[in-house]
């Protein structure tokens, strides 16, 4: 079998908004930098990214700065972030839009011609700078352009199946996997490795991510030695679509919310008023009238509760329909057509617009949308440094959806294309100077790059009578759905662990057949390998969090832990075998620490009057 | 030639009962050799023609190719032909279509088929290389307001689905792939154009490069098949059109040219 060769300074996989800053930067150092990609270039996940770039430009704050951003980041993932790191994020972040907006894209303005920012979930103040409601599609275009221009070489269509370390067994030396064009092998060799591949979203049957999301790079960091974070935090949307069931998941953007749509259920009662939890009582609206106030401008006014943390909104919608006041296919109802002016809604809502009326055939301008919680986002991934992105292994770099730690037990809305400039910027300066402190490539023994191409053909060995990978990939969904979905126990996350060993035990009789090129069988194949110790993670993790926090639910155990608040638990693998440890996650510097007690003062007092 | 002419006939005004059977007529092949292979698919309400190929993939044929990534519209992977008509397989309905006719899908085939539905649009990620990339002015100071971004925002929604590309017939009867963009990168070159803050001329692009924007004769065909709405005829190719002439055939354009040569 022919294997094709290529070598660069900095091996990039996966080109979504995390992947291309990587490239840019590390091609601004100076390095030689090639981006490989599942699919075409432009058509990552990020293109469907639609309410913002959470930023405190204070454009239309002029109080906000990078202080509250990281006290609202903080705040919402529940203590549990990576202070380092939610620092870093949130002073860097806005330096990150103007670079985007210097290489040409082109953001909502204020009236005074600066970039125009929006209201979401979780964020005190006016932050999130966006392009209507196509954010996304803006940013990776961008990048893609920036990348294009610099004359960053990508490879297209490429699935890496292998991370090779070097003779020592110590160091990252390449990736290998094949052109899914032709099947074909290939070998990547490299100084230096970014893992940008993204979330996981395809270990569940409603999601709202595309097939590419199936955990590749903190599967394959894994099985090089690196650890995993917080993998039990697992971020379901509280508004995915319902209706009709080829779209179920599909994401309904949380600028719905921002832009002043409301929550109801079959009652037409606006319930989210009756989720209000304790940390939030006092900085929320406790009316309509008051909350209707804030929507339409006015600053005296406290955020409606439908704009709290994802983690709440999504419990909520699946009380209120687990109880009878759900919508007619089991979610609720998103009304802004009631809020807001037809003109309104197509000038800052038109992707949703143009959504609903092709694919259910709803005029979101005239009737409620129905929404219900979809699996959105990885909070958990790659354990990293919060300053270099770099993983425990020497070379080996994570960042975007895929490394963990900035967002702790839940992600705010729009922190997550702000991380991936933030830490792929990152990654890609730090991968990018020290590979160019290197003189040679690192070796790859022979016998370990003989045994990744031989792997590549096993499904193909395998009878028609083995194991089917969509049949397969479909009970997966189904054991993650079932116990370790929103809501989990001891119980069920056992039964699931157990029923996840036996399909870790049966992947080695997965078939393929036909030719190697374009199969999406095979694809498959090497997806479930990875989609499959990605869910043992998230199961082991949520098994030992006894406690609820964030976006983690324990029924039998319904509240949070003060001293599981302080750690972080850790997942390795050594012989096959999943590890778990916990580490105390660092206590933040000084300044910050008095700046997180002063805070919560502040709310306590304000909660009680 | 409207997006409507595609579909069938309107479903009858009885509500139908689901799941209904569809056939698809889907090629299988590659450039050399290829035949229509027929499978009949239960469709539920709601679904589309990518929802069918993804139940044929899963159900019937795990080898059959096929080019996707978000399912709504929004990343432009899926551009096929559907009944002859290029179209994203992922926002087109079936309830479009009379279930008792047979549906045609094949690959858009303008560009050379790798196998199946997909189709080798690497042609189009060459052609981008060559227009010039955003240049501001160093010393700008990035204020403008929402009116002076409205016109280049329209080409900016564009997802790259290359549909225009496969529908234009300077590329599809002509093979103009050598002399000649397409409305693409028209689209693309307009929102560079009209970029409040972009200061570069790509007309010599546009005239004498890869643009080679006198070939198109302005058929329409690729405003309607735009899946994002973009009016690429009348928005971003008769201004550009319009642009090389007066940097080329004007006094003043003229004058313009010899003193940056």
């Amino acid at each position: 079998m022919t294997l094709q060769i290529h070598e660069h300074d900095v091996i990039i996989v996966g080109a979504g908004g995390a992947g291309l800053s990587a490239a840019i930067s590390a091609a601004e150092q100076g390095a030689d930098v090639g981006v490989v990609c599942k699919s075409l270039l432009g058509k990552a996940h990020t293109v469907m990214a639609e309410g913002g770039i959470a930023a405190s430009l204070g454009n239309m704050a002029p109080d906000d700065d990078w202080r509250s951003h990281f006290l609202d980041t903080m705040k919402g993932g529940w203590g549990l972030n990576d202070p380092k790191m939610a620092e870093i994020h949130a002073l860097e972040s806005p330096e990150r839009v103007l670079d985007l907006e210097r290489w040409g894209a082109v953001f909502d303005r204020t009236t005074d011609g600066k970039i125009s920012q929006r209201n979401f979930g979780g964020h005190r103040y006016t932050r999130l700078a966006h392009v209507g409601d196509r954010t996304g599609l803006e940013l990776i275009r961008t990048l893609q352009d920036k990348a294009v221009s610099l004359g960053i070489q990508v490879y297209m269509e490429y699935t890496i199946t292998e991370i090779l370390k070097d003779s020592t067994g110590k160091k990252m030396a390449g990736a290998f996997g094949y052109w899914r064009v032709t099947g074909l092998p290939v070998l990547f060799r490299a100084k230096k490795i970014i893992l940008a591949t993204g979330g996981s979203g395809m270990a569940y049957h409603v999601n709202s991510s595309s097939w590419e999301y199936t955990g590749d790079g903190p599967a394959m960091a894994l099985r090089v030695g690196a650890e995993l974070v917080d993998m039990a935090f697992v971020q379901f949307h509280p508004t995915g679509m319902v209706w009709p069931l080829s779209v179920k998941g599909t994401l309904v953007t949380e600028g719905v919310r921002g832009e002043g749509g409301v929550l109801k259920n079959s009652d037409g009662e606006r319930f989210m008023f009756n989720y209000i939890p304790d940390a939030y009582v006092g900085s929320i609206a406790d009316t309509e009238e008051e909350a209707n106030r804030w929507a339409d401008g006015d600053s005296s006014a406290r955020p409606p509760p439908e704009l709290l943390t994802r983690d709440v909104v999504a419990r909520a919608i699946l009380n209120e329909a687990s109880e009878g006041r759900g919508s007619e296919h089991g979610g609720a109802y998103l009304d802004i057509a009631s809020q807001r002016p037809t003109e309104f809604i197509l000038q800052k809502l038109p992707a949703m617009y143009h959504q609903f009326k092709e694919l259910a055939g709803i005029d979101i301008t005239k009737e409620p949308m129905e929404v219900a919680p979809t699996c959105h986002y990885m909070m958990g991934g790659i354990r990293v440094d919060p300053e270099t992105q770099e993983t425990c292994v020497s070379g080996l770099y994570a960042s975007g959806e895929a490394a963990g730690g900035l967002h702790g037990a839940n992600r705010l809305g729009g922190n997550s294309l702000s991380d991936l400039l933030v830490f792929g910027n990152r990654a890609g300066i730090h991968a990018g100077q020290s590979a160019q402190k290197m003189k040679t490539f690192p070796k790859i023994p022979e016998d370990n790059i003989e045994s990744a191409i031989d792997h590549l053909s096993f499904p193909f060995k395998n009878k028609s009578s083995g194991e089917h990978p969509f049949r397969l990939r479909d009970e997966l969904q189904t054991i993650m759905e079932e116990y370790v979905g929103i809501k989990r126990d001891e119980e069920g996350l056992e039964k699931g662990i157990k029923e996840f060993q036996q399909l870790r035990s049966r992947d080695s009789n997965l078939f393929a057949t036909g030719s190697q090129s374009y199969n999406a069988g095979w694809q498959t194949c090497f997806d479930l390998i990875n989609l499959i110790d990605v869910s043992l993670a998230i199961a082991y993790s949520a098994l030992e969090r006894k406690e609820s926090r964030g976006a983690h639910t324990r029924i039998d155990f319904p509240t949070p832990s003060d001293p599981l608040g302080k750690v972080k638990f850790i997942i390795s693998l050594s012989s096959g075998k999943f590890n778990i440890s916990s580490v105390s996650i660092p206590t933040p510097r000084k300044e910050l620490l008095a700046m997180i007690k002063k805070d919560q003062t502040k709310q306590k007092s304000s909660g009680k009057k | 030639m409207s997006a409507e002419i595609n579909t069938s006939s309107p479903p009858s005004s009885a509500p139908p009962t689901y799941p209904i059977n569809y056939t698809f007529k889907i090629f299988r092949g590659n450039d050399k050799t290829g035949e229509f292979v027929d499978y009949e698919v239960p469709i539920d309400e709601g679904m589309v023609v990518l929802d069918a190929i993804l139940s044929i993939q899963e159900n019937q044929d795990t080898e059959l190719a096929v080019r996707w990534n978000c399912k709504s519209g929004r990343c432009g992977s899926c551009g096929m032909e559907v009944n002859g008509m290029p179209k994203l397989a992922c926002m087109t309905r079936l309830s479009d279509f009379d279930p008792k006719i047979p549906i045609t899908v094949t690959p858009m085939k303008t560009f050379p088929i790798l196998k199946d539905l997909v189709s080798d649009v690497s042609w189009n990620y060459e052609v981008n290389k060559t227009i010039q990339p955003f240049s501001p002015d160093e010393d700008s100071d990035f204020i403008y307001q929402q009116e002076d971004i409205e016109r280049s925002r329209e080409f900016r929604k564009c997802i790259e689905c290359f549909l225009c590309q496969d529908v234009c017939h300077v590329l599809r009867e002509h093979d103009k792939k050598d002399s000649f963009g397409g409305p693409r990168f028209f689209v693309r070159s307009a929102a560079l154009h009209f970029h409040p803050e972009d200061t570069a001329d790509r007309s010599e692009w546009l005239k004498e490069g890869q643009g080679g924007i006198g070939h198109c004769n302005i058929t329409r065909c690729c405003t309607d098949v735009c899946p994002e709405h973009i009016s690429i005829t009348d928005n971003a190719i008769i201004p550009q059109k319009e642009y090389v002439v007066d940097n080329y055939y004007s006094i003043l354009g003229w004058i313009k040219k010899q003193f940056n040569k």
